[in-house]
């Protein structure tokens, strides 16, 4: 007769215990280890640089359409089929002046026949693609914009021929400085050139052309009194509703013809340009991950071949086939969780250097670094998978005798 | 354990006509039908030649494999009816074993080599590693705690190995050719050393080729083909 035994307690690892464990592979191989999950800090961190400089960018375009607002409108008559603006009524300047929400308005005219040369001998044919514009001082408070040297049109010399240059229309007239005095061939006129304008990134027409007061291209180059662009300035709050009414106030008989738009719409449209470009360099991102995943499974599975002797010694030490398998799984883990680190280290590191060189505000969303993460243990425990399972089915003694 | 009542015939391994098959064509069947039962204390031989079906026997022993028929209790509980959760309990608390090939693992020190040897019971680190220093002491390796196996000698391996077997006090301990590995002076050491730990009250079974080693336990067990064929009984030669 046997005599009474107490029962056995069963087999228990302390999850304190799950992590040491864990890093008994590694830390026998930490080359092995350091590879493979190079693997996944590669695809982690092209993952988190690709979101962290579209954001950083996106930031900066942002930034640029805080600055210069949103709150501008233009208001053109189409344009004719040489590509010149066409004529707005006489009256359209006056009246969108009368408009609630208008904070400011200045009319430009391109004046058409009008073009502008560095001198008198250049054959007419070579415009350079420059403008001639009429416009009224209140054009630089309007449009927001800067002086880059000299000085802006004023009541005297808008009456005089005196021009302003934009930024552009200088470079290409290859006037840097106006420490001489400066002339150009205008309209068959010769005009001064009193100063040149910072570029107008919501007002890109402005930059290629030469402008000129109100009186004096009435006077010499035949400006009839018709605008045919309208800055206007709004409250911001009001924008939209008055972008309703520009078109019918500026030309109650055709207002159909009348183009009313928000240069900041471009930038914007840029914004999610950005945004579109992203899922390409996302996808190789991924794919990256991938590979960095297969290389990990393709670790973990030799590693339970070499490592047939120590899980057998383990089953004999008491290890259930669940403590074998999630040995496994945690050793995936953590050498996924250390590419994911490194990873989004990397990608932050990359995300500054990029950001530094061109400028930008540097933003690594929180969503790309946790994402990062979590995307690298989600990769760990499905490439884990199969070779903990793996480990677990091994029978004890098959794997003590493969010595 | 100290609970029930110390008989120097309390049974900690009983064997009940068992056999084990490996599927194949021919079918192998390395062990034919083994009846033996160990009791406490017991310094136990199993000696045969290779092919006889000794490590077969130890893995049954060791609740590492089931038997195809027949009965393997460990400390009462029928190995081949228990799911292996329980199976997984009798190896962490009442079975230790020593392998021919030593088993260590490279990267940790003796002492925690020992100290795994809790790691399935649920033991916290620092009583592990003190009931592993312990241990390491009563197999006379105290100075060597800090050292990796492959600083070690074959003897002291094998010694840190058996550390690792008792450290939890199982109700047996089993060795596969536990000088296999060894040399004659190392063997020696050994023979003296697991003597030593049964006089101390450690149930030993030792399966071996080696009839020197053999001759040096209180009992032998002599298989051939699978079968017992000599016994020399528990008490004695």
């Amino acid at each position: 007769m046997r005599s009474v035994n107490p029962p056995t307690p069963r087999s228990r690892l302390r999850p304190a215990d799950l992590l040491p464990v864990g890093t008994v592979g590694p830390r026998a191989r930490p080359l092995r280890a350091g590879l493979s999950a190079l693997g996944v800090a590669i695809g982690i961190a092209a993952i988190v640089a690709v979101l962290s400089i579209t954001r950083s960018s996106q930031a900066d375009l942002l930034a640029q359409i805080d600055l210069l607002g949103t709150d501008l409108l233009t208001v053109v008559n189409g344009r004719s089929i040489e590509g010149q603006e066409a004529k707005l009524p006489a009256a359209a300047g006056r009246m969108l002046g009368r408009l609630e929400g208008v904070r400011q308005l200045a009319p430009t005219a391109q004046l058409e026949a009008a073009s502008v040369y560095r001198t008198d001998k250049v054959p007419a044919i070579l415009s350079g693609g420059l403008a001639v514009r009429a416009c009224d001082p209140a054009l630089l408070a309007t449009l927001d914009g800067r002086v880059r040297q000299g000085g802006f049109l004023n009541p005297a010399s808008a009456r005089y021929p005196a021009t302003v240059l934009g930024y552009q229309a200088a470079k290409g007239l290859g006037i840097a400085a106006l420490d001489q005095p400066t002339r150009v061939w205008l309209g068959g006129h010769w005009f001064t050139v009193v100063g040149i304008l910072d570029p107008f990134p919501l007002a890109p027409e402005i930059d290629r052309s030469a402008l000129v007061g109100f009186p004096v291209a009435t006077r010499l180059l035949g400006y009839d009194g018709h605008p045919s662009r309208i800055y206007v300035r709004t409250d911001t709050e009001r924008t939209t509703a008055v972008a309703a009414l520009l078109a019918p106030t500026a030309d109650p008989t055709h207002p159909e013809q009348v183009r009313a738009s928000r240069p900041s719409d471009a930038l914007t449209a840029r914004v999610a340009a950005k945004s579109a470009t992203t899922g390409l360099f996302l996808g190789l991102g991924a794919v990256a991950l991938l590979v960095g995943g297969i290389g990990i499974a393709n670790v973990m599975v030799i590693g339970v071949l070499e490592r047939r002797s120590e899980i057998g010694l383990r089953r004999a030490l008491g290890a259930t086939r669940g403590h074998v398998a999630a040995q496994f799984l945690v050793e995936s883990l953590l050498l996924a969780a250390l590419g994911g680190v490194g990873g989004v280290a990397a990608g932050a590191a990359i995300t500054i250097a990029v950001a530094q060189r061109q400028h930008w505000p540097v933003q690594v969303p929180a969503v790309a670094a946790w994402g990062g993460l979590a995307a690298a243990l989600a990769i760990g425990a499905v490439a884990g998978l199969y070779p903990a399972l793996r480990a677990a089915r091994l029978a004890p003694t098959d794997a003590l005798r493969s010595v | 354990m100290t609970a029930t009542a110390p008989s120097a015939a309390t049974p900690v391994l009983e064997l009940d006509r068992v056999r084990k098959v490996y599927a194949g064509t021919p079918p192998v069947e390395p062990v034919r039908g083994v009846t033996l039962t160990v009791t406490r204390g017991e310094l136990v031989a199993v000696v045969g030649p290779s092919g006889s079906g000794k490590t077969t026997l130890l893995h049954l022993m060791a609740a590492l494999d089931r038997p195809t028929s027949g009965v393997v209790r460990v400390a009462g509980q029928p190995v081949g009816a228990l799911p292996d959760r329980r199976v997984a309990g009798l190896r962490a608390h009442r079975l230790g074993v020593v392998f021919q090939q030593f088993f260590l693992l490279e990267n940790l020190t003796a002492l925690d080599n020992v100290a795994a040897g809790l790691l399935y019971r649920g033991v916290p680190g620092a009583e592990r590693r003190r009931l592993a220093r312990q241990a390491l002491e009563r197999v006379g390796l105290g100075h060597r705690l800090g050292h990796r196996p492959t600083t070690l000698s074959g003897g002291e391996r094998q010694r840190v190995a058996i550390a690792r077997a008792l450290v939890g006090h199982p109700q047996v301990v089993l060795a596969d050719e536990p000088t296999g590995n060894l040399d004659s002076a190392a063997s020696a050491d050994l023979v003296a050393l697991l003597q030593a730990l049964n006089r101390q009250g450690v149930t030993l079974v030792v399966v071996t080729h080696d009839h020197g080693v053999a001759a040096a336990m209180t009992r032998r067990v002599e298989l051939r083909d699978g079968q017992v064929v000599r016994d020399s009984g528990a008490g004695g030669p």
